[in-house]
């Protein structure tokens, strides 16, 4: 479908006193015109527009990283009190504590990654937007994802000082890498499910962390796995897994986002 | 002679519930170019839900719904280009200035030149000077004239404004009417609701008043029934 707005109608500068109308009437007179049509450039520039726009909000608001950081802070010297008498070796409990905390902490941001759109009523501009509604959710999917990633790169140090355990591992970081994408891909579609219910903050825990238990459960094991010095051959099926689930539900989650928005 | 266009807005038979409630009952309605309509209607009597629909923001129970004789129900994002929707909520972005917002929407909206375009509405809603500013540090007004500003900034040829004057000052509300006065050319259908019947009556061509979830009246202000202008002025607000 094209459509065709009133091209110019002046080529005077707006703002030109020589044009000899006010503001208003200019504006009546200021060119319009758009891109129609889909492209696949056109697609990502929207993506990126959109995950720009929520680091930019981030960067100033603060709101999902602090709180993210300060959370997974908290929790780490908190385990590590809790554990520091009663463990003979820290690796035993390590790898729990790390996903444990990366998961309860990723509710605190993936929560208001679509709350804060509601509270400001922003998500209804961005839904009248001609854009393909995936748009929003692989915007919002990439802009979680790095505030993940710079909180999982600030809580393997904690961890290291707190517990004295070296996280930084190739096939532990490979591990945490996937396990973040699959868990702030469901996350994301989640998160916008219970945007618009009333008791968002407890709904989405509740949805979200018993679909997270296969990652929840690999990223154990390979990060247990790792650290007891086993080799590939010994956790190369729960990275099977974890490629898996996040192939599986990447692509359920880009297929159904457009259908959550039928009534906002 | 017949007009061989199709009304810009065309609401055929639209049905709407929450819940076991019906609220639009069947809601006919025919806006064509350059015509100015207010939607009337106690709190409550779905003028909300009805914009909504049209801007596609909700689907309707029943009925259809055609924009530029397009079919809503058959059309994918790009007829969202023909709409402007302006609402009681400011729909910005606190954190990014005024600038950045409509930099952010001319984006989504593949807005060529949009530079130009961005600096005519920021000029036309008196915010040039104030565009580097955060959102959250505007006024009411301030903020409401931005909301304008993104609505309009795609120059859709069917704006919808919910309660646009909520809120706003004497000086923004007459900035608004001026807007909406230059807004109205003959080729744009500009839907709005309001509950003041002063501004309705200035502002609009037509009334179409929404009762019991149907159009009950629609004419030109003139011509509604003095009876109905007062049980509109006598309905207290949130008690339908």
């Amino acid at each position: 479908m094209s459509v065709s707005l009133p091209p110019a109608a002046s080529s005077a500068p707006i703002s030109s006193p020589d044009a000899g109308l006010n503001p208003v009437q200019a504006l009546a007179l200021s060119p319009v015109t758009m891109r129609t049509g889909r492209s696949f450039g056109r697609y990502w520039q929207h993506v990126w527009r959109m995950m720009a726009k929520d680091l930019r909000i981030e960067l100033r608001a603060k709101e999902i990283i602090v709180v993210m950081v300060a959370f997974s802070a908290l929790a780490v010297i908190i385990f590590g009190l809790a554990f520091d008498l009663r463990v003979p070796r820290p690796t035993m409990v390590v790898p729990g504590v790390l996903w444990g905390v990366l998961l309860f902490s990723g509710i605190l941001g993936l929560n208001r990654s679509f709350s804060a759109e509601l509270d400001h009523q922003t998500l209804t501009a961005l839904l009248l937007a001609p854009i393909d509604r995936s748009v929003l959710y692989l915007g919002k999917f990439l802009a979680n994802l790095l505030f993940m990633v710079i909180m999982a790169a600030i809580l393997l140090p904690m961890l290291l000082f707190i517990f004295d355990v070296n996280l930084f591992q190739f096939w532990i970081l490979l591990a945490l890498l996937l396990g973040i994408i699959g868990y702030v891909g469901v996350g994301t579609l989640f998160a916008a499910l219970t945007a618009t219910i009333r008791a968002r903050e407890s709904m989405l825990p509740i949805l979200l962390l018993p679909v997270m238990v296969p990652v929840f459960m690999a990223g154990i094991k390979i990060t247990e796995q790792v650290l007891d010095g086993r080799n590939w051959a010994n956790f190369q099926n729960w990275f099977g897994m974890l490629v898996a689930f996040d192939l599986i539900f990447l692509t359920v989650a880009f297929l159904v986002f457009d259908l959550i928005w039928e009534d906002v | 002679m017949t007009n061989p266009t199709p009304p810009l807005i065309h609401v055929q038979g639209l049905h709407k519930r929450y819940a076991s409630k019906p609220i639009l009952k069947g809601v006919q309605l025919a806006i064509g170019e350059g015509e100015v309509v207010a939607l009337l209607g106690a709190n409550g009597a779905g003028k909300s839900t009805l914009l909504r629909i049209i801007a596609g923001l909700m689907k309707a129970d029943r009925g259809e719904i055609t924009l530029g004789g397009v079919s809503m129900q058959n059309a994918g994002a790009e007829l969202r280009r023909y709409v402007g929707l302006v609402s009681h909520a400011p729909l910005l972005y606190e954190h990014l200035s005024g600038l950045e917002n409509l930099t952010f929407f001319a984006g989504l909206y593949d807005l060529q030149n949009s530079g130009a375009r961005i600096e005519a509405v920021l000029q036309a809603v008196d915010l040039w000077r104030r565009r580097n500013d955060l959102v959250r540090a505007y006024s009411r007004g301030m903020q409401q004239r931005l909301a304008i500003a993104r609505a309009i900034l795609h120059d859709p040829p069917i704006l919808l404004l919910d309660e646009p004057d909520t809120g706003l000052d004497l000086p923004s509300a007459h900035m608004l009417q001026s807007m909406l006065g230059h807004l109205s050319d003959n080729r744009r259908a500009i839907l709005f609701s309001t509950h003041n019947l002063e501004r309705a009556a200035n502002w609009a061509n037509s009334v179409a008043i929404l009762t019991g979830g149907t159009i009950t009246q629609y004419a030109s202000p003139a011509m509604i029934d003095q009876d109905v202008w007062q049980g509109l002025q006598a309905v207290p607000r949130g008690k339908p």
